[in-house]
């Protein structure tokens, strides 16, 4: 798939962004007054920027308010719903502690839950496309949560349980990548099943088009092997083992060099996870078959 | 949320106007839709009779051909160097003059030195009329280029050829072979055929050393090696005469087979055909045991034996192909290694068609013979051929092509039902065509037509000193029946000098500075050369075009066309018509838009050059224009009394075929869809050589002013003339150099020799290098069209797997491409469905930078490529250091598949682009 | 509308035939002609005179190449259109309701003043059979040509698709597919018709007439060789069966 920055920028962000919230609106930490401004104010930064700059992919954001009517049978739908849903919770939450001094312990953890519900519903747009095998699998939602409270942890400065989340997000990581390297082929899919020609090998002639189109912008991306595997690792490093070693040091300057790192990490880590991901409509194009280009 | 209502039945337009498309030359019906007097949709005509509704690529994608900034628009005039593409806007009044300070003196002096070609035109009864009026012999279409391989081998031997005027019964045959096709002229109709094939489970055979298109279809496809289809075709006579699967009853009735060829090397008839003295055939009577006419009622034709007569032997010519096509050298196993296809796949292709044979098609349908004998049914064999530039676009076409019409009058599949049919006007043996006449008399017109049908050495266009007498060498001796002249040849000449020099150069409708040239850059050098004194060796060049071609650049004066939805344009019976089988039919175009532009339709300005020369025919009495623009033309011009441009609604409307002038005939052709039809009666549907019915109504409907009931010639007697020219017989006598090349082509049955391109050295050149019509691109005008360019805007050249795998190649590759005359660095893409010593691409997908109204980084400028820089006009030297033009010996042809190149893995080029490149060209003054 | 509907009047849709299509592309080009100033917004073209010109195209034919282990390889074109699934998901990914199918034929459609673009609907269509329209930033797909075939301003035999009416082949039919005793159905059933990525699940109403198999592996030797049976060994016993043959004709 295309890696859109937009899209990037978006998952990453507002995954962050209410990984965040949820520890705010748990109370951890327990910031009131001013200092919640600061932590607030960055959560919703995070998340309502990343919603934002998910209508930039949009061909016609202004009719995004349509998105929430079909909550019955669309996750973008529901995630719409949560997100603006998880966003008032928080909002009631720190309303309360900015001004009133209240800890809102009865509606945080309600805030906390639809947090993470938007994250999994974020999640569950790419999980449930059969089209893209990698990501049609429940260590996508996983890997979405994992990652979110990992991030939120520790922008959340939640020192102690970060870096054990941090390692987690990474083990949910390296085991999406491992399922997801064979699901394409495991699945049976291939131009025999495309195009159910028989009797030899099929393979692509001609493409229909010389010239390109939005099939092949969008949904046929090819990153080089050795190229991949470098940006893993980086991923890996950057994205969760730095920052938990960095964790550890407990040094205000290492908790800033630890959030840098794992935002880096993650994005590198979801560029990855739209540019490796194999679309089914790659076969016809000639691509993604065993053998072929 | 409930479902949206939708508007299920939105008009489609304000307005539909019919007439015919003109994408490419199959010429199909087309409704224009109109909205607020802007064309926003076309579609096909379910009632022409040529697509039946149906529209192919280029025929919907006309409405971007209308808008394309390609569109010249207005007169231009040279003002840089040729070639630099510098021009300034004139009016039509300096245009049309400034031509005519050119040809009006040329007139009085010299009328040969105006040389006046057409490329992709489809008024060439018009055009040729007006170069004979003007007088000079210089006057061609593109045929000689094209497909005239096919034309002269149908025509000289059965009377019609596959090339638009036949078509196979796609109603009743069972068997379909076709060889050497992607695409064809009958785009559309050949592809509904196909369909209606499939649908009825009818089997198609493809030969073709490539199997995509039409050959992806075929039930099974044949992957012959290039340039050998006559060896194939002679194998598969060789077999089925050998196991009697030949009709003979057919062959004894309606083709020359039992004519009687006197074998006397003495005599001075020899090789010629026993006649009696009105010159009628004579055959050998079974029954009276004496030669006889052949068109009497009682005749009973023998086909074997040998008998004296007057004290010389005679033999049928049946028994001629007998001994010659039973000889082993045609068995399957000697020719297998040539042909590329196995004996045992031979075998079953000849087993194919006995079985088929077997099985005739009838009719119920008595008809009468020429001999007046009335027959109960129509009988057939349902077997049918088609085949085009596969075969024709070879040096050894000609004979190929006669071997497969000997193949189908054989099987007795000509004009019978489950066979080959014929298109009016034809069946039309040569005889009854004009015959080529070349006599200049300066101020006056031509002495006759231009192109046509030699009959012998006497019918050739040679000066009194026996050199030719027209600038492409037709009808010399150097290709004797060029019926179609040869287009590929006159840049070459008219720069060499040789027979002469001419002074202007008039183009129409042709690319000749690109695609349709051999060798590209060598005729682009031709045209911008200059001799001692700085003049152009071509002194100067008139083009019409509608479109900034490569060739605008290298004109000095640019007439610019209208585009085809904006002009009259006539689709006559006495051109190239849109006959069907069971029909004639004729169509015209009309002004469906107003050009937008100051551009006017070529015709017309023709017209106008006319009436300022005065040629006769051009002015009126009073000596102003005879004709107010082609519209009237199309109207008010008599061919022949009560025969005009139109068949349609002549007289007051109700006569159709012959009958006086109607003025209101376009309004009536606009009323009916653009077109007119009248339909072959019952009886004369099938069997039209020699079939009464037939004859009368082609008669009456003005096809032809005689009926003339004819025998398919098996063996070509003007063929023999020449050949017997050739080993020193009668006055006429060819060149020494040419003798022997002669006795060979000049052959009266047809036989096979290896392609000019064999002689190269095969090991230097061991792989046939092809071209093919892409079917959703026409020639060079589809890459300006937005929607098609999508589709083609890069040509790779395709490799067999072997030559993939020897080169190492992988997707994205590039190959340098070697020929004897050039090189080429392209790139490639792997084919496992195609001749193991066959690479091939799409034909003129590559453009010139800047043409075409298309961006300099266009990928048909930087990638695509053309095989032309590869071919020459002229083969290497020979031994004796004569080069030969590289075009078939009997009709002048141009060969462009005999090709042989090497190929080679290189380096992707420094920029990414094809090689050679040749300089952008500046956007001609006025594109739309 | 997000939601199929539990149950569909027709399944309308499009059956092509493998073995018939020789990859013209005049469905291409027909479609697009007809959609461009039908259905919706018209279908643009990006940089249609320049390097790298691209468009919206609701139709497109690929070109697939089979190698046998024993025969020649072939050659097959391949039109691709939507397949108007019975079980679209498409239609259920969709967060504004714009992509539905509908009710009363199965076609699935696009409601272009809905729909925000969001290119989920394309991702979620194993076929790429939904293209962004890049002008109008909304997604366009085949409409089986909704505003043709029950429009009464056509004439009642232009009531077909558009890709339909203009194949030269007859390498398209439409019909009814949910109606066994149709046309299409008749079709589907006489020439094993069959569904392009089964795996899936999207249940697709258009289907695939397969090639028939290629005579070129193994010509039927046998069964041919008689029909070429010599009638004499030499030239000379040729002409002998060719007077006795004369002979026996009627004269
Ligand atoms: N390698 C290779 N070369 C080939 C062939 C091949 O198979 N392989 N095929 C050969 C054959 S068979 C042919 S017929 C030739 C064809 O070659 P050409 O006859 O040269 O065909 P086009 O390239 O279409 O060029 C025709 C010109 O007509 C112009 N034109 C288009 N419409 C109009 C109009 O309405 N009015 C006017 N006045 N001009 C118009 C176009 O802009 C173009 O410049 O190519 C030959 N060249
Ligand atoms: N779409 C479209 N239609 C066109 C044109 C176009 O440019 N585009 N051009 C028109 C013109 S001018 C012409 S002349 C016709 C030509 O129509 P076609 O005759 O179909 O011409 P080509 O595309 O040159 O195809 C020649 C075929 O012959 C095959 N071939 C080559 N050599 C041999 C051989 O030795 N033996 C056999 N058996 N096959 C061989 C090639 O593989 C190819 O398939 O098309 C006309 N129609
Ligand atoms: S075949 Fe196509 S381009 Fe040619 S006339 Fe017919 S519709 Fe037009
Ligand atoms: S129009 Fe018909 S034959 Fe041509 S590509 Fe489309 S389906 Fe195939
Ligand atoms: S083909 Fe694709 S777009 Fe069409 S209904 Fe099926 S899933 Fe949806
Ligand atoms: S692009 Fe439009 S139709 Fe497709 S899912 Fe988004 S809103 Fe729905
Ligand atoms: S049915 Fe209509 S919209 Fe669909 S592919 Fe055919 S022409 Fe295009
Ligand atoms: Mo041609």
């Amino acid at each position: 798939m295309h890696p859109a920055p937009s899209l990037i920028l978006f998952t990453t962000l507002s995954g962050l962004g209410f990984g965040l919230l949820a520890f705010l609106c748990l109370g951890l930490p327990d910031a009131r007054g001013l200092t919640a401004v600061l932590w607030f104010g960055a959560g919703f930064a995070l998340a309502g920027g990343g919603l934002l700059a998910s209508t930039a992919h949009l061909g016609n954001p202004q009719r995004a308010w349509r998105a929430f009517t079909q909550w019955q049978t669309s996750w973008l739908s529901r995630e719409a719903w949560l997100s603006v849903m998880a966003l008032a919770a928080a909002g009631g939450v720190a309303l309360g502690r900015v001004f009133f001094d209240l800890p809102m312990t009865g509606l945080g953890p309600v805030a906390t839950g639809l947090a993470l519900a938007t994250v999994a519903s974020t999640a569950m747009i790419y999980a449930q496309l059969k089209t893209v095998p990698r990501w049609n699998h429940w260590t996508t939602p996983a890997l979405f949560l994992s990652m979110a409270l990992a991030g939120g942890a520790l922008l959340a400065g939640q020192m102690t349980v970060a870096p054990v989340l941090l390692l987690l997000a990474g083990a949910v990581q390296l085991l999406a990548w491992r399922t997801g390297d064979g699901r394409f082929a495991a699945r049976g899919h291939g131009l025999a099943s495309a195009t159910r020609l028989e009797g030899g090998r099929v393979r692509s002639f001609a493409p229909p088009h010389t010239g390109s189109n939005y099939l092949l912008r969008e949904m046929v991306h090819q990153v080089g092997r050795r190229h991949a595997r470098k940006l893993r690792s980086l991923a890996l490093i950057f994205g969760f083992l730095a920052p938990a070693l960095l964790c550890l040091t407990a040094h205000p300057l290492a908790l800033v060099l630890a959030v840098l790192s794992h935002a880096g990490g993650a994005m590198a880590g979801r560029w990855l996870f739209f540019a490796e991901a194999e679309h089914v409509v790659g076969l016809y194009y000639g691509y993604h078959e065993a053998g072929a280009r | 949320m409930v479902q949206p209502t939708l508007d299920l039945s939105p008009a489609v337009s304000d307005e539909v106007r019919k007439t015919t498309c003109y994408m490419c030359a199959c010429r199909c019906g087309i409704n224009v839709h109109l909205k607020s007097g802007r064309v926003t949709y076309i579609e096909g005509n379910r009632d022409h009779p040529v697509n039946r509704g149906v529209l192919c690529a280029k025929g919907s994608a006309g409405i971007r051909q209308v808008f394309a900034p390609s569109r010249l628009r207005a007169p231009l005039k040279r003002v840089g160097p040729r070639g630099s593409g510098a021009f300034v806007e004139i009016s039509w009044e300096e245009a049309l003059e400034t031509a005519v300070s050119w040809l009006a003196p040329l007139r009085e002096s010299a009328p040969e030195k105006l040389a006046f070609f057409t490329g992709r035109d489809q008024s060439q009864s018009f055009t040729s009329y007006w170069a004979q009026a003007y007088g000079t012999p210089n006057y061609a279409a593109h045929g000689g280029f094209c497909s005239v391989n096919m034309a002269a081998a149908g025509i000289y031997t059965l009377g019609g050829a596959f090339w638009e005027f036949g078509q196979p019964d796609w109603e009743h045959t069972k068997l379909f072979l076709l060889f050497g096709v992607a695409e064809d002229h009958d785009s559309n109709p050949i592809k509904i055929g196909l369909g209606q094939l499939k649908a009825r489970g009818a089997k198609v055979i493809g030969i073709n050393p490539i199997r995509t298109g039409y050959n992806a279809v075929a039930d099974e496809w044949v992957g012959i090696t290039p340039g050998t289809d006559g060896l194939l075709i002679l194998s598969l006579i060789h077999l089925l005469l050998k196991a009697g699967k030949v009709d003979l009853d057919y062959l004894a009735q309606f083709t020359n087979a039992p004519c009687l060829v006197n074998m006397d090397p003495e005599s001075p008839d020899y090789g010629l055909i026993l006649t009696d003295d009105e010159g009628r055939a004579l055959v050998w009577d079974r029954v009276e045991q004496r030669p006889r006419c052949y068109d009497k009622p009682d005749v009973t034709p023998d086909l074997a034996g040998a008998w004296e007569v007057d004290g010389i032997t005679h033999r049928p010519v049946f028994h001629l192909i007998a001994e010659r096509y039973l000889d082993p050298r045609y068995a399957p196993e000697a020719v297998a290694d040539t042909v590329g296809v196995s004996a045992a796949r031979i075998r079953a292709l000849a087993g194919q068609i006995a079985r088929a044979f077997d099985a005739p098609v009838e009719i119920d349908q008595p008809w009468t013979d020429f001999r007046g004998r009335r027959h109960p049914k129509m009988t057939g064999r349902p077997i049918a051929f088609h085949a085009m530039r596969g075969i024709s676009a070879h040096s050894n076409g000609f004979q190929t092509a006669r071997a497969l019409h000997l193949l189908q009058a054989l099987l007795g599949a000509v004009e019978t039902p489950g066979g080959f049919r014929f298109k009016p006007p034809y069946p039309k043996p040569a005889r009854a065509h004009p015959r080529p006449h070349c006599k200049v008399t300066p101020g006056q017109p031509l002495n006759g037509p231009h192109l046509g049908y030699p009959q012998g050495p006497a019918d050739l266009c040679l000066k009194d000193d026996g050199t030719p007498a027209r600038i492409d060498k037709a009808f010399s001796w150097e290709n004797p029946l060029s019926a179609h002249g040869l287009m590929h040849m006159v840049i070459a000449n008219a720069h060499a000098g040789d027979p002469y020099r001419i002074d202007t150069l008039f183009l129409y409708m042709a690319n000749m500075a690109w695609n349709s040239s051999m060798n590209t850059a060598q005729t682009m050098a031709m045209l911008t050369d200059r001799d001692a004194n700085g003049e152009y060796v071509i002194p100067r060049i008139i083009y019409s075009d509608a479109y900034a071609s490569e060739m605008v650049a290298y004109a000095d004066l640019i007439l610019p066309d209208t585009t085809y939805l904006e002009r009259h344009d006539c689709i006559s019976l006495l051109d190239r018509p849109i006959c069907e089988a069971d029909a004639a039919a004729d169509a015209i175009r009309w002004p469906v838009v107003e050009p937008d532009r100051d551009v006017r339709g070529f015709q017309s300005v023709l017209l106008d050059l006319g009436a300022r020369l005065g040629l006769p025919g051009f002015v009126a009495e009073d000596g102003s224009a005879k004709y107010a623009d082609y519209a009237d033309y199309m109207v008010r011009h008599e061919r022949r009394p009560g025969v005009g441009p139109l068949a349609g609604w002549r007289g007051d409307g109700a006569d159709h075929g012959r009958g006086a002038p109607n003025p209101d005939q376009i309004a009536k052709y606009i009323e009916n869809g653009g077109f007119w039809t009248a339909h072959v009666p019952d009886e004369a549907r099938y069997m039209k050589p020699w079939n009464a019915a037939y004859q009368a109504w082609a008669v009456k409907i003005g096809l032809v002013d005689v009926e003339m009931p004819y025998l398919l010639d098996l063996y070509c007697e003007p063929l023999r003339r020449f050949q017997a020219a050739a080993e020193g017989r009668g006055p006429i006598q060819p060149p020494e150099a040419l003798r022997d090349r002669l006795r060979r082509a000049m052959d009266p049955l047809p036989d096979w020799t290896p392609p000019f391109g064999e002689e190269v050295d095969a090991e230097a050149y061991p792989l046939h290098a092809l071209t093919q019509r892409p079917m959703a691109m026409y020639h060079s005008w589809g890459s300006q069209n937005a929607w098609l360019r999508q589709i083609h805007g890069v040509n790779p050249l395709y490799v067999p797997t072997d030559v993939w795998a020897r080169e190492g190649f992988a997707e994205g590759d590039w190959a340098r491409v070697t020929s004897p005359h050039g090189q080429i660095t392209v790139p490639v893409a792997h084919m496992a469905a195609l001749n193991p010593r066959t690479v091939w691409t799409w034909n003129a997908i590559g453009k010139r930078k800047g043409t075409w109204g298309l961006d300099e980084g266009a990928p048909e400028a930087t990638k695509g490529f053309l095989l032309n820089h590869l071919i020459s006009e002229l083969l290497p030297p020979k031994g004796d250091g004569m080069r030969w033009s590289n075009s078939d010996p009997v009709t002048g042809q141009a060969a462009w598949f005999d090709l042989r190149v090497r190929v080679e893995k290189c380096a992707a080029p420094g920029r990414g682009e094809a090689a050679p490149g040749f300089p952008a060209l500046a956007r001609p003054g006025g594109t739309a | 509308m997000t939601a199929l509907p539990d149950r569909v009047e027709k399944k309308l849709g499009l059956v092509i035939d493998l073995d018939t299509c020789v990859g013209c592309h005049a469905c291409v080009v027909a479609c697009k002609g007809w959609n461009d100033q039908g259905y919706g917004a018209p279908l643009s073209d990006q940089d249609p005179y320049g390097a790298a010109p691209s468009g919206t195209f609701l139709n497109r034919v690929h070109s697939y190449e089979i190698t046998p282990p024993d025969a020649p390889a072939q050659i097959v074109h391949f039109p691709k259109s939507c397949l108007h699934c019975d079980d679209a998901p498409c239609v259920t990914v969709c967060p504004t309701g714009a992509s539905y199918k509908r009710r009363e034929d199965g076609i699935v459609l696009v409601n272009e003043s809905a729909c925000i673009g969001c290119g989920l609907c394309a991702w979620a269509c194993p076929y790429g059979a939904r293209e962004m329209d890049a002008d109008a930033g909304v997604m366009k797909k085949c409409t089986l040509c909704v505003d043709r075939i029950y429009n009464e301003t056509l004439p009642e035999e232009d009531r077909q698709p558009a890709c339909v009416r203009t194949c030269p082949a007859g390498a398209r039919h439409f019909g009814d597919l949910s109606d066994p005793g149709s046309e299409v159905s008749q079709l589907v059933a006489a020439r094993g018709g069959l569904d392009l990525m089964p795996e899936m699940g999207t249940k697709p109403v258009n289907a695939y007439l397969p090639p028939r198999p290629k005579a070129d592996a193994a010509p039927e030797f046998d069964v041919l060789a008689p029909f070429l049976e010599p009638v004499a060994e030499d030239a000379g016993g040729f002409l002998g069966w060719l007077d006795r043959t004369l002979s026996k004709m009627p004269g």
